[in-house]
This record gives C-alpha cells, sequence and structure tokens, in this order.
C-alpha cells in the first residue's frame, strides 16, 4: 500500500539525501517527492509517497525522525489530512473536438494555461484519483502529454512540534548529558 | 608517554580560551582550536595533498598527532581511543583515497555505536565536481556510513560545525560524524570568536524515560518468576555499569552480557552467566529461551543473539530499555519500551524496585529460588571451560592463560573470528572498556589498530591485541605505529593456519571442502618483529606457552607472541545459522565407536 510520510527538515544541502537515502538503501522506490521551504525559510516541507511494506513502515518513520536535519517525519497515510496533486497536461485538439475538450476541462475545474491551433495547455489540482480520472478522459480526444506534481500533503491535526534546546559550547562531554536533563 | 599525559593541558594552551575577542586565523588554525575547545588531546591521522593547510598548522600545535600507516587503522585506533575511555576518538584523512580508507572504521564505529570525529580534506569549492584530482564524493559516500556528516564550504561555518560533530558523535546513540573540509577552508583567514552555543532543532536525544513506564516494569520485574537480564553495549556506551549492577542486585536476577556488554557486569559477579547467542553459553541460551520476562537494557535483538526470532524468549514478556526509539520493536516486539538512557533509566527502575520490594518480594519467592536452581544446573551440566591437551595448544586454553594473566583487568582488543569467540567467552572483563572488539561489523583487521588507539588512552593498561593469523596480516603496517611511540602493545597471534571461522564453517556446513582458507607463507615473527626492532617469539610446545606468555607481559616494551594452536579446532556452543538458540550443538561430533 501507498504510505504518504509528511517531513519537516531543515533547508540544507544533504538534507534531501539523507530522507531518500533511508528509503533507497531498503531497495523501495519513491512514487513522489515534494519539497519546497516553509514560512520559515530555513526549513523545508516534503511529502514523500513510498510504497514500503506495513510492517517497517512505522521503523521508517522512526528512522526518518532520527536524522539529525529532520524535526518530525509524520505517516498521514490515515491521518487526517489533505493531499493534493497538480497535472499540467497538452492536449492536442482541433475541431470539431474543441469545444467539449473545454466542457470537460470545466467539470475538473481545469484552466486552460496555453491555446493555439494544435491544442490546450490544461492546468488542473486535485486529489491523486480525480487526477487519474481527468487524464483517461483527456487520453479520449488524442495525443496528451502530462506533468505530474507529485503530491502535496497537509495534516490537519494538531502535532505537537518539540524542538531541542540551543547546546551550550564547551562543556566536557561526561557533562552533555547533565546539562540536558536540568 | 609522559608526554601524552601532559595532553590534559591542551585547554591551557589554546589561545583563544581565555580570551573572548575575536582574532584573525586561518581555517586550519580555527579547526585546532575548535578541537581544543573540545578536549581533544590525540587526533590518528594520515596527510596528504588537501590536507596539507592543516598539517602546516599542526606543526605548532599542541595536540598531538598519530602518523598511522593506513587511513582504515587512523579511523580504528580513534576507535580503540574512544571505546576505551567513552571519549570521542579524533581521526583525519586527505581527500579522495584517504577518505574513502577510512569508510570501513566509520561503518565499524556506526554498527557499534562508537563516537569518533573524522576530519575529511575536500578539493578546493571552485574545483568540486571537476574530477579534479584526488576527488572523491566524500560527504555522499559517508551519508550512510556516518551518524551524520557535514560538507564545509565557506569558513565562517566551521567552528560551529565542529561542535556540533563532537556533541552529536557523544550525545544520545554515540556514533560516527565526518567533516569533509574544502581545502579553500583551511587555507582562508576569518575572524575567529569561539561559539557559545549549537543549536540542532532536529536532534532528538531522549534521556530520563517515562516515570509511568519505568514504575510498570518494576512491577512486572516483581511478578515474574523467572526474570531473565539481557545486557548490551549500549550499557557501556552511557557509563551505566554501576546503575546495571545495582539494578541485578536489587532484582536479584541472573544477567547476560552480549558481545558488546562484556564487562558491563563484573565477569566475577555472581550473577553473570556469559555471553548470550550463536557462541553463547549453554545456561546462557536455556535461560533466555525458558524465561518469563527478559529485561532488555540496551541492546538491538541482533541475529548473532536471536537466531531465529520467532523462538528467542518464546515464553517472555519484553522489556525493552533504550535511548534510540527507532530499535524499540525492530526486531522484537516490546512489550513495555523505555525509550532512555540507561544512565538515567535504571537509577529510576532501581528505587522503584527498592519501594516496590516489601509488598513484593515474597510473592514468588519459591518461584524464584527454583529459577537460580535451574540456571546453576543448566550451568554446572555445560560450563564454558578451556579444553586443555597434553600435546598441543588448545586454542582455549590460551585463552585461559591470558584470562590468568589478566585477571580481569587488562585491555584485550580483540579482531574477528574463532579468537574473538573464545575471548569472550574465557576471558573475564571486571570492568567495562576492558574489552574491545568490532562486534556489529564483524572487521578483520580492527583488533591490532584498536589495541594502540586504547594504549594511548591508557598508558598505565596492560593491552593485548590477540588477533588470528589472518587478521594479524591485516594489519602489519601498524608494527611501525608501535614502535614510533613505543607503545607496550602485547600482540598474540591465536595462530591455527587458517582463516579458522570461515575454515569451521566450512567443516560443518559445506562438507569439509576448505576453499581458500589456509593461510600459509605466515611470516617468521621473530625475524618480523626484529625488522621492526622489537621482540618477537613463535611457541608451540604447550608447556613453554604459559611462561612465553609471561615473558611477553613482563617485557617493558611491545611484544609479537605467536602461538601455534591446534588447526582444526571448533568454536562451541554453537548456534547454526536460522537456528533457535535453544538448540545449540554443544561439542563437536563425538567419535562412533566400531
Ligand atoms: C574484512 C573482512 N573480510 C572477511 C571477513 C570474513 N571472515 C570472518 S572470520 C574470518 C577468518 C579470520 O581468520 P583469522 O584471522 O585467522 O582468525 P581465526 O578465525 O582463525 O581465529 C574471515 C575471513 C571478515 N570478517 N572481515
Ligand atoms: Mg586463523
Amino acid at each position: 500500500m501507498q504510505q504518504i510520510i509528511s517531513l519537516l527538515l531543515e533547508n540544507k544541502p544533504g538534507a534531501l539525501m539523507r530522507v531518500t537515502g533511508l528509503i533507497g538503501q531498503r531497495g523501495y522506490n519513491i512514487e513522489s517527492l515534494t519539497v519546497a521551504r516553509t514560512l520559515d525559510a530555513t526549513l523545508s516541507r516534503m511529502t514523500i509517497v513510498v510504497d514500503v511494506e506495513a510492517a517497517i513502515r512505522a521503523q521508517v518513520i522512526k528512522q526518518m525522525n532520527k536524522l539529525i536535519n529532520v524535526l518530525q517525519a509524520t505517516d498521514v497515510t490515515e491521518a487526517p489530512s489533505v493531499n493534493r496533486e497538480m497535472v499540467l497536461l497538452r492536449v492536442r485538439a482541433q475541431q470539431p473536438s474543441r469545444t467539449s475538450i473545454l466542457k470537460e476541462a470545466e467539470i475538473f475545474h481545469a484552466r486552460v494555461v496555453d491555446s493555439t491551433m494544435e491544442g490546450f495547455a490544461l492546468e488542473v489540482t486535485g486529489d491523486p484519483e480525480k487526477l487519474d480520472e481527468f487524464i483517461d478522459v483527456m487520453r479520449s480526444y488524442g495525443e496528451i502529454e502530462v506533468t505530474r506534481s507529485g503530491i502535496v500533503s497537509m495534516s490537519l491535526e494538531n502535532k505537537k512540534l518539540r524542538l531541542s534546546p540551543p547546546v551550550p559550547t564547551g562543556v566536557p562531554q561526561e557533562e552533555y548529558a547533565l546539562e540536558e536533563a536540568e | 608517554m609522559s608526554e601524552f599525559r601532559t595532553g590534559t593541558t591542551v585547554k591551557q594552551a589554546s589561545s583563544t580560551n581565555t580570551n573572548s575577542m575575536s582574532t584573525l586565523l586561518s581555517g586550519a588554525k580555527i579547526l585546532l582550536e575548535c578541537l581544543a575547545r573540545e578536549n581533544v588531546e590525540c587526533i590518528f591521522g594520515y596527510p596528504g595533498g588537501v590536507t596539507l593547510p592543516l598539517y602546516d598548522a599542526l606543526f605548532d600545535s599542541p595536540i598531538r598527532h598519530v602518523l598511522v600507516r593506513h587511513e582504515q587503522n587512523a579511523a580504528f585506533e580513534a576507535q580503540g581511543y574512544a571505546r576505551a575511555t567513552g571519549k570521542v576518538g579524533v581521526c583525519c584523512a586527505t581527500s579522495g583515497p584517504g577518505a574513502t580508507n577510512l569508510v570501513t572504521g566509520l561503518v565499524d564505529a556506526m554498527m557499534d555505536s562508537i563516537p569518533i570525529v573524522a576530519l575529511t580534506g575536500q578539493v578546493s569549492t571552485k574545483l568540486m565536481g571537476t574530477d579534479a584530482f584526488q576527488e572523491a564524493d566524500t560527504f555522499g559516500i559517508t551519508r550512510s556510513a556516518t551518524k551524520h556528516n557535514y560538507l564545509v564550504k565557506n569558513i565562517s561555518e566551521l567552528p560551529q560545525v565542529v561542535h556540533e560533530a563532537f556533541y552529536i558523535a557523544a550525545t544520545g546513540r554515540p556514533g560516527p560524524v565526518l567533516i569533509d573540509i574544502a581545502k579553500d577552508v583551511f587555507q582562508g583567514n576569518a575572524h575567529y570568536t569561539p561559539v557559545a552555543e549549537i543549536h540542532l532543532p532536529g536532534y532528538k536525544v531522549y534521556n530520563e524515560g517515562h516515570g509511568g513506564q519505568i514504575r510498570r516494569a518494576a512491577q512486572m520485574m516483581w511478578e515474574a518468576e523467572r526474570p531473565f537480564i539481557y545486557a548490551g553495549g549500549g550499557v557501556i556506551a552511557a557509563n551505566a555499569s554501576n546503575e546495571l549492577r545495582q539494578l541485578v542486585e536489587a532484582l536479584d536476577a541472573p544477567a547476560v552480557c552480549t558481545l558488546m556488554g562484556l564487562g558491563a557486569l563484573p565477569g566475577s559477579h555472581p550473577n553473570f552467566i556469559s555471553l548470550p547467542g550463536m557462541h553463547g553459553s549453554y545456561a546462557a541460551n536455556m535461560g533466555i529461551t525458558h524465561s518469563d520476562l527478559l529485561i532488555s537494557l540496551g541492546v538491538r535483538f541482533d541475529d548473532r543473539v536471536t537466531g531465529r526470532l520467532a523462538a528467542f524468549a518464546p515464553h517472555a514478556k519484553v522489556i525493552h530499555v533504550d535511548v534510540d526509539p527507532s530499535e524499540i520493536g525492530k526486531n522484537r516486539h516490546a512489550d513495555l519500551p523505555i525509550v532512555g538512557d540507561v544512565k538515567r533509566v535504571l537509577p529510576k527502575l532501581t528505587a522503584e524496585l527498592k519501594e516496590l520490594e516489601p509488598a513484593c518480594r515474597a510473592k514468588n519467592a519459591a518461584a524464584r529460588q527454583a529459577w537460580w536452581k535451574q540456571i546453576r544446573e543448566w550451568k554446572e551440566e555445560h560450563p564454558l571451560v578451556a579444553e586443555t591437551s597434553p600435546t598441543e595448544i588448545k586454542p582455549q586454553h590460551l585463552m585461559a592463560e591470558i584470562n590468568r594473566l589478566s585477571n580481569g583487568k587488562a585491555i584485550v582488543a580483540s579482531d574477528v573470528g574463532q579468537h574473538q569467540m573464545w575471548c569472550a567467552q574465557l576471558i573475564r572483563f571486571d570492568e567495562p572498556r576492558l574489552w574491545l572488539n568490532s562486534g556489529g561489523l564483524g572487521t578483520m583487521g580492527f583488533g591490532l589498530p584498536a589495541a594502540i588507539g586504547a594504549q594511548f588512552a591508557r598508558p598505565d593498561k596492560l593491552v593485548f591485541a590477540v588477533v588470528g593469523d589472518g587478521g594479524f596480516q591485516m594489519s602489519i603496517p601498524e608494527l611501525a605505529t608501535i614502535v614510533n611511540h613505543a607503545l607496550p602493545v602485547k600482540i598474540i597471534v591465536m595462530n591455527n593456519g587458517y582463516l579458522g571461522m570461515v575454515r569451521q564453517w566450512q567443516t560443518l556446513f559445506y562438507n569439509n571442502r576448505l576453499s581458500q582458507v589456509e593461510l600459509s607463507s605466515f611470516p617468521d615473527v621473530e625475524k618480523l618483529a626484529g625488522a621492526y626492532g622489537f621482540k618477537g617469539r613463535t611457541v608451540e610446545s604447550v608447556t613453554e606457552m604459559p611462561k612465553a606468555l609471561e615473558d611477553a607481559v613482563s617485557e617493558p616494551g611491545p611484544y609479537l607472541l605467536n602461538v601455534k594452536v591446534s588447526p582444526m579446532e571448533n568454536v562451541y556452543p554453537m548456534v547454526p545459522a536460522g537456528g533457535a538458540i535453544s538448540e545449540m550443538v554443544l561439542r563437536p561430533p563425538q567419535p562412533v565407536e566400531v
């Protein structure tokens, strides 16, 4: 089953590689991945869709949370969340199909972003299954070309984000732990 | 050695330690300042093109540098230093081949949770990605070989990164951290002010353990009829040996220490059984199999311990205490998980146990007495004792003699193979950080450099490097390091003429078809040691062996003793791969009488 993982991570070189490395080293394929910075430009929000065996799903999340650059990794597959994807689609469309294509596009709330004699470029967002349908419908009109963004996900739960406080330097190693306890 | 003891004065020698005014320094010097602030007294390393500026700065630095003879050994020596002390070990290599040579040592440290910081040089930022001379993608290559790694392209990041690296290496579940530093960062200049604090918002260290869980764990311990303690390397990493002992005594349960945990509970402690697992004792494995509560402390249910997982501790509820949440439930479901540092959690557990004791102690007293009786019977039925022979040196006999001379106190760094298993079975360790071995990765070539690192850290200690004739030949270059620094390491080669552990598996599971395991052409050790300028000897006679060992120990300098042992001996007990630990084979098949 496909698992949707939402991560909050530091916006730093290598951070992405650490996350994808965890998945890659087990031989799992990433179905989709989106990442961009958050309101706080030092952080990124990432959504990964991956087909991981049910038995090790929790383990993978724990190991992601262990990564130094990862502030929070959450499995949102079954949690309350909104999942959306965007599709850019070009369809060859000459008369007489042009009007019916536009009608179909309207049903899916797609927008025309480019229109030429040969056809249209359409933009549509929605949940991934709806987009599959949209693509199928458009294919019935002729040759199409598609770019999908991959899922972006937002959790609807109020999860507490616990961040570690700064630590003083120049403390003898044995005392690190004591410092933290206070 | 006396020069070395002054290592603790490094801090005072640091030029910026006493004033917080900023000074214009080169990146190389800034790095050394930061290392001094981390109380680094010693770096194990090997120079090269891009680290030239660093080595130039080291020339005037009070930090000691040990020139190894291969970078892999730099990582192992840093590990030996860290394993023997608990402090962060530091190693250093140049870009490209220097860095790639470190990789095995990093993975080894990762597997055994050993805190080291590796410094590598990288080509200048403008050359990165151009296949420049000696360029390798060290940052990419070591991503999965480290707990965390850094690529420093800007001198202003350097102090922050160095302090973060030491903090990450030493805290939580310890591990290796690598810092890859571009040559122009070493060469550049910047105003240096010591960094006051570091901020790692996503680095979570869970130390304390959940109070409610701890209380429930204590209740479960009193409710159990057949409690059994399974302690591992985590107890040593946390310096929690005293805390472990107090818990063991409060509950009065039998305890095993894993290959990584030997010495966590003194080997002479009456509750200590042995190591468990593939080459564990009968009592250890039967104890786990029949227990009704497995108290698992700083362990990771490694397959070499558990054998077939479904048959591991089949009647037991599991309490699992570990600082790393991703270990909980990884291999075995934990009925009661406690995420925390054993150093913090065990005293609380012991306190809870004591509080509950008056109400609970009597309840299962009879069952527990019967449990101890059963454990003692198992111990007596198949004890771990060293076989001897009047005509040849049995490998077990050699280990028994090393044990006699060590008397629970020497540092023993082992290589990987049969000798490692016999050491673990037959040498007693009464303190933590005496037994150093490559447990998780099982890396041949570990033992000798680990002994060197340990001897640098503990000049006061008797240090044995117990190695096989195979692994020794992976480490021979390091004899020069030993001689250079007059380290009195006692190298004991358990010479069976074979890659013994592989030979054992070929004998037992591949119809004794011995393929590529014979080690002919072993060098004459007297000449070999002599060529390096120290003493070596081969001993073949069982009557001379004990005295030969004593002579090696009483020699003030290093000593290389090559002990020819019976070649075809196998390590028993043995749990065949994939078998249940209760189904261990106890002894070699006896010859059938006709
Ligand atoms: C670097 C490395 N290569 C290969 C192995 C596989 N291996 C495990 S034990 C062993 C034999 C070791 O022989 P020796 O050093 O003579 O020790 P013995 O088993 O004879 O005591 C080998 C080859 C390993 N553990 N590490
Ligand atoms: Mg051998």
